[in-house]
């Protein structure tokens, strides 16, 4: 199968007034970094849930590795679950144990490895995004990009196929989105893993990324390679990509006219 | 004025929502086969920072109250010359009532909202959410940990408080007013009896400590992830918990007055 | 996060001072002298009034506990009280033409009933019957008693006459006869 995700006529909504995803259509490939790209608040999170199997679509397919996500048993669920790697915003590390144990954690929890073997592997988690030094450190000594790189090598653990990274970079300074932009394709290339990265960081999306979508308003606005959409023709994907403040996302918040709110008002 | 109706009903249903996603949350974290091995280790560790860690308020409570108990017992019954019946005043008052009730109460301030705190920020912080997409239920992992270790600490709470307080009433009682230390022993376990009032004591103090569990970890896992959220989680477990034992102390000891 | 180790020999410590103050509550503070219910046989005895016994009461003779009330119930037939006597195994040799009385313990106390030994050679085994029993003192019935005797004292002496002078009827009768 080329495709390791595919979602088909995804419909969803949180509760019945704002419809999340108005059935859209989105192919993810194996082995390669696709990217989802969109304004705030257009759901990209919610995508990933729906992958995960966190939510249910109200209509339509969720299909990973050939399995309809949302028919399976709880135990096939978390078994399909064991093969994804999921990057939360906040890292979501465990704040009361080291960074070694939380990436221990799920090798303690789903394997009967040898404390030695577990050592081994957690090490060279800690070494492919280079913080193997930090192993005895607490959460809360972490810088937030260490943080989230120890919960990228958590991710990792336990080999999954599938890794999905939740805006990885938001809130980073430059240096640490380097660091990160870099790491999320050389585990692509090196782990042959194929990723899904939600994001609104343009540049550096566009510079390592195999395929783009663009969604807003529920619906898939624009997709291709970074070089087509770079040159796409769509102004609604053009104000996105090069950031201008009006376009077809208005500056102004719809308000009564000029005349009535200054002159009228006496 | 008619408008308040449905605002009142929607109130009520959405209460009766709520009871049952917390009946929903038990029965999927508690009602199921226990995995000793893993779950035993967590356990401990919920009855060693839930109970042990709760030691202090309790031992301190329980002696004050004991000795205050005793201060205005003897002053009352000394009045109809009935001080030799301080021992069972307190005795009495301790093991049925106070006991169980007050550990249950300061057992929901200090430990329960300890844990609604806990499991919330857990949530806010996404922590059991990626717990989730790692394959591991949280609710085994991180809610039923801390039910049990509540469900176990209030009984082993509630009976160091009752012999702390029987205590400090023999402090105050016979070292410092002077009563006969034979008679106020003896009147005492003259008075007490073990099936009826030890242990209806302690069948409270498990009733008590399940339902105060049961609602410090309902309102952790369905605080909201804000910390305004959390911080209103918190002071609804401890306002619902007292609700509760007081309402359930009142039926469980109309149950046994009239002798089960 | 202390070690696991220590987590555990605390809650272990923690434990066993619970268990602790419950053994302390059993015998120190309730008395309990036995957790099982001691073996014995079971009397029964009649009462036409047993004022406050409660169950559990205790059976004592010459002061000294031999046992406790198991049940009270009213016979349909007689509307006499049916009270079921747990009298432990040591004590097998009680006679059994002995009495039992419903006394107060202290002044203002709760009732228990005492037997009192008689000469039978016979004991009380399971399932006797007390014939001879006495009933609680209701503290009414002996006010209205003393108030009668107090009152009627005078009362009384006129009675007397009238009852002289009855006699002296019936008997000027019988006379005439």
């Amino acid at each position: 199968m080329n495709n390791f995700v595919e979602i088909h006529q995804l419909s969803f909504s949180y509760n019945s007034n704002k419809p999340v995803f108005k059935g859209i259509n989105i192919e993810i490939p194996r082995g390669k970094v696709t990217t989802i790209m969109g304004p705030s608040g257009t759901g990209k999170t919610t995508l990933l849930r729906l992958i995960g199997g966190q939510n249910q679509p109200t209509q339509g397919q969720v299909l990973v590795d050939g399995q309809e996500v949302s028919s399976l048993s709880s135990s096939e669920l978390y078994r399909l679950r064991k093969k994804m790697g999921l990057l939360f915003q906040s890292g979501g590390l465990f704040t009361h144990i080291s960074v070694f144990e939380n990436v221990a954690f799920p090798l303690r929890e789903h394997t009967k490895l040898p404390e030695s073997m577990i050592r081994s592997l957690v090490l060279m988690r800690l070494e492919m995004v280079g913080l193997r030094g930090a192993r005895d450190l607490l959460p809360h000594e972490l810088s937030g990009g260490m943080a989230r790189r120890v919960a990228l090598a958590r991710a990792i653990a336990l080999d999954p196929k599938l890794m999905m990274y939740d805006e990885p970079l938001t809130g980073q300074d430059p240096i640490t989105r380097g660091v990160l932009t870099q790491l999320i394709r050389t585990l692509n290339d090196n782990l042959g893993l194929t990723s899904i990265v939600v994001s609104h960081d343009v540049r550096e999306m566009l510079s390592i990324s195999d395929y783009i979508y663009v969604i807003s308003g529920g619906e898939v606005i624009g997709q291709g390679t970074p070089a087509s959409i770079n040159k796409s023709a769509s102004p609604q994907v053009k104000q996105f990509i090069e950031g201008f403040p009006d376009g077809p996302v208005p500056f102004h918040y719809p308000a009564l006219s000029l005349q009535e709110d200054f002159i009228a008002y006496v | 004025m008619f408008n308040y109706i449905p605002i009142v009903g929607q109130y009520g249903i959405e209460n009766i929502r709520q009871f049952g996603k917390a009946g929903m949350l038990l029965f999927r974290s508690v009602f199921r086969i226990p995995h000793f091995r893993k779950g035993l280790p967590l356990v401990i560790q919920q009855v060693y920072a839930e109970g042990f860690l709760s030691l202090l308020i309790i031992l301190v409570s329980s002696l004050f109250i004991g000795m205050v108990l005793a201060l205005q017992g003897y002053h009352t019954l000394s009045k109809f010359g009935a001080a030799q019946q301080l021992g069972p005043l307190v005795a009495l008052s301790v093991t049925r009532e106070l006991g169980p009730v007050v550990t249950a109460i300061l057992f929901a301030g200090r430990a329960g909202s300890a844990v609604t705190a806990e499991i919330a920020l857990m949530k806010a912080t996404e922590q059991l959410s990626s717990m989730e997409m790692m394959a591991v239920d949280p609710l085994q992992r991180v809610i039923a940990p801390r039910f049990w270790g509540g469900f176990i600490s209030n009984p082993l709470l509630t009976m160091i408080f009752n012999v702390t307080a029987v205590y400090g009433a023999y402090l105050v009682g016979v070292q410092w007013l002077g009563l006969e230390s034979g008679v106020f022993w003896s009147n005492m376990q003259s008075a007490v009896e073990f099936r009826a009032d030890v242990c209806n004591g302690l069948i409270k103090s498990l009733v008590f400590g399940a339902m105060v569990a049961w609602i410090a970890v309902h309102q952790g896992y369905r605080a909201k992830p804000t910390s305004a959220g959390i911080a209103s989680a918190t002071t609804r477990t401890v306002v619902h918990s007292a609700l509760a034992v007081l309402g359930l102390d009142f039926v469980l000891t109309t149950m046994m007055i009239g002798g089960w | 996060m202390r070690s696991q180790r220590v987590i555990e020999s605390f809650v272990g410590l923690f434990i066993i001072a619970a268990f602790s103050a419950l053994v302390i509550l059993a015998f120190k503070i309730s008395g309990l002298t036995s957790f099982f219910k001691e073996k014995g046989y079971t009397v029964i005895a009649y009462f036409d009034d047993i004022g406050g016994l409660k169950l559990r009461a205790p059976i004592k003779v010459g002061g000294v506990v031999i046992g406790e009330v198991t049940s009270i119930a009213l016979d349909p037939a007689s509307f006499k009280a049916v009270i079921k006597m747990h009298i432990y195994k040591k004590y097998n040799d009680i006679p059994s033409d002995s009495s039992a009385s419903i006394l107060t313990a202290g002044l203002l106390g709760d009732n228990y009933i005492e037997l009192t030994p008689m000469y039978s050679p016979a004991v009380l085994k399971e399932g006797s019957v007390i014939e001879y029993t006495h009933s609680a003192m209701i503290l009414e019935r002996l006010i209205g008693q003393f108030l009668f005797r107090v009152g009627g004292g005078q009362g009384s002496s006129e009675a007397a006459a009238d009852q002289s002078a009855v006699g002296n009827q019936t008997g000027g009768r019988n006379e005439k006869n």
